[in-house]
């Protein structure tokens, strides 16, 4: 019964995307002068990516940009990611599978930068060119990588806490993960700046949760048990610093501290706005989805693509959050 | 194998394991006591590691940490006393949360209705994996393991793989973060009540009773007239409801549902059941014991962090304590039996 039902609606299925291929088509052609030429005969450009996650909100943001490029220079985009930013073993038969695949690019955001290594020799033994985006693969394999610069976005993070606290007394750093680059460098600048910049500063305590909420929340309520004269405290990711929140609220401690935070996401929003967080650092989650897709075409293509390419952040805070080049990036 | 109480009544007598001998209920108490004073000692080591250990307001902390956990370790506890397991209590905590969420956000239910909804969809869970254990006869393990499954991906699929707010639903934070007692936040007293109803039910109701004797010699308790395979339906959906209370007083607390948690959650939930002293082949066990187990869980996590130990030697920490808990019940077992 499906097949026959599936046979009644095939032509009509085929005429549909005929019509629409065409019609994009024409619209590429009258931006690019006639671009590309692509591989099948018709067929758009197919570009895989595989992502850290899929349910977290940021990367539902990064395949928004995805989505956005994939319509604007019409090729095929698909998104996929593990459930937890843990499974690096799934991850990797995700790219097999995305590679087997055979599309005509590959963007991939490592979990683990070295595990990944003999599947980015596998694509460029098949000539797929492969974009790393949100963090880098040590490998020679990619030809970019689309990415915020977490040092320095973990730098800003920390020249607000120094400015907010006076540059004196102590804080706390609450990280997401401590195996990832990602995760390590959004503490390291962090670190970095305060020891050259406010040697006032102490840093008394850096613990990890993995950016579970709840977790975090108990994390960081230990932190401030045992530093009852805490001045500021700084979460890494959005579960670590919505965990932070939480527990300076069920402390009844709001205001007493300077809370920073990373990403968005509604508590984080809300916590700003509620003045329970002085601000906080955002990616551009839907620049680098939209970036990662660009160069992935630009690479199809043959052109050059940049070495690294800086999808930037934004510091936001009550009076800023509202800004429509911010708002655009912040996700609830 | 063998157990060391057989059922000498056929008709009226409905526990032949637990009271019937001075062996069990003796080794359970030590066993009670043991972990009583391993959380006795690590209250004391931290007491004295750290000076901010012993105040209000971290022991509230350490109390509210335990909730979530412990009331799930309380439904784990009956599963695994008829020598099942339940493998689905992390990932059907959050689905459970998400459907709370489903009910009272996008469907606008009153506080009760969604509260109960996200209990009931426990109870289902619970359900469905006792039919699957009992009736198409699938080993626990397996069964429980796939529904951990199942239960992760519908919390994915129903949220649209976003968290669901609660901030406006009035009142609805209050129900773990409420203090009902002054100075002890709600979360805390639905898990201390949910230990008692636990604890009369495991030792004073035929279904703890039941679940002790399937867990202790199945086929005995089947040949004494009672219905395993229906007692066991009743078993994990017992556990599948405290599940959903578990999920409730989590997304309360978070005051949102969030999809991607819960998986490795019943990890420590059986953890601390087996801390508690409850045996893994069944037959054995105490609610008091699992209530200790899930304390000393979350104290070694709190200390550990207090003292700025790091995460890895805080996880290395835990299974130590986790393996020393287990080889302290096979040392005793080994003497008495």
């Amino acid at each position: 019964m499906s097949v026959t039902r599936f046979t009644k609606s095939a032509p009509k299925y085929v005429a549909v995307a005929a019509a629409t291929t065409l019609l994009l088509s024409l619209g590429a052609c009258a931006d690019d002068g006639g671009g590309s030429g692509g591989g099948g005969e018709g067929d758009k450009p197919y570009v895989a990516l595989v992502s850290k996650g899929f349910q977290h909100q940021f990367w539902q943001a990064v395949k928004k940009g995805a989505d956005e490029a994939a319509a604007e220079l019409d090729v095929e985009v698909t998104f996929e990611g593990p459930e937890t930013e843990t499974e690096v073993d799934k991850q990797l038969s995700m790219l097999q599978t995305a590679l087997d695949k055979s599309p005509d690019a590959l963007g991939f955001a490592a979990l683990d930068s070295e595990a990944s290594i003999p599947l980015m020799t596998d694509a460029q033994s098949r000539g797929i060119p492969v974009i790393a985006f949100d963090s880098g693969v040590d490998s020679e394999v990619p030809l970019t990588t689309v990415s915020t610069d977490n040092v320095a976005a973990a730098a800003e993070a920390a020249k607000h806490m120094v400015e907010l606290t006076g540059g004196k007394g102590k804080i706390a750093v609450l990280g997401h993960d401590q195996t990832s680059q990602t995760g390590q460098q959004r503490v390291s600048g962090f670190v970095d700046y305060i020891e050259e910049n406010a040697p006032d500063l102490e840093i008394v305590d850096t613990q990890y949760a993995g950016g579970d909420q709840l977790k975090s929340a108990d994390a960081a309520k230990s932190i401030l048990q045992a530093n009852p004269d805490l001045k500021g405290l700084y979460g890494t990711n959005e579960g670590a610093a919505t965990g932070v929140v939480k527990a300076v609220q069920e402390l009844g401690k709001a205001g007493d501290l300077t809370v920073i935070g990373f990403d968005s996401g509604k508590a984080q929003l809300d916590a700003i706005k509620d003045g329970v967080m002085a601000g906080a650092i955002t990616q551009n989650p839907v620049g680098i989805g939209y970036e990662t897709v660009k160069a992935a075409v630009a690479a199809i293509d043959g052109e050059e693509v940049e070495p690294v390419i800086d999808s930037g952040f934004f510091w936001y805070d009550k009076e800023t959050m509202d800004d429509p080049e911010i708002a655009e990036v912040l996700y609830e | 194998m063998t157990s060391p109480t057989t059922p000498t009544t056929s008709t009226a007598g409905p526990a032949p394991a637990t009271g019937t001998t001075r062996g069990p209920r003796y080794r359970q108490q030590l066993q009670q006591i043991l972990a009583f004073a391993g959380l006795v000692v690590i209250f004391a080591f931290f007491s004295f590691a750290s000076p901010f250990f012993l105040e209000w307001a971290n022991i509230k902390g350490i109390l509210l940490a335990t909730a979530v956990t412990g009331i799930m370790a309380l439904g784990a506890t009956f599963v695994i006393a008829t020598g099942g397991i339940d493998l689905s209590v992390g990932t059907g905590m959050t689905l459970c949360a998400v459907m709370t969420g489903v009910f009272l956000t996008n469907l606008g239910l009153p506080l009760a209705v969604g509260v109960l909804g996200g209990i009931a969809t426990g109870a289902l869970l619970g359900l469905l994996n006792g039919l699957n254990v009992s009736f198409l006869r699938i080993p626990p393990f397996i069964a429980t393991l796939a529904m951990m499954m199942v239960a992760q991906g519908l919390s994915l699929i129903i949220s649209g793989t976003k968290p669901i707010y609660f901030s406006d639903v009035a009142g609805f934070s209050q129900i773990a973060l409420g203090e009902l007692v002054p100075g002890l936040p709600n979360a805390v007293l639905i898990f201390f009540v949910a230990a008692v109803v636990a604890g009369v039910l495991l030792s004073k109701s035929l279904i703890g009773r039941y679940a002790l004797s399937i867990g202790s010699n199945e086929e005995a308790t089947a040949i004494s007239g009672i219905n395993v395979r229906r007692w066991k339906v009743a078993v994990y959906t017992l556990a599948g409801t405290f599940t959903g209370l578990a999920g409730v007083v989590m997304a309360s607390r978070l005051n949102s549902a969030q999809p991607g948690l819960g998986l490795g959650y019943e990890l420590e939930a059986i953890a601390a059941v087996v801390i508690g002293g409850t045996s893994l082949r069944g037959g054995r066990g105490t609610i008091l014991g699992t209530v200790i187990g899930a304390l000393i869980m979350s104290t070694l996590t709190n200390g550990l962090r207090i003292m700025s130990i790091p995460q890895e030697w805080q996880k290395v920490a835990v299974g130590v304590v986790i393996l020393l808990a287990v080889y302290a019940d096979i040392l005793r077992r080994g003497k008495d039996a």
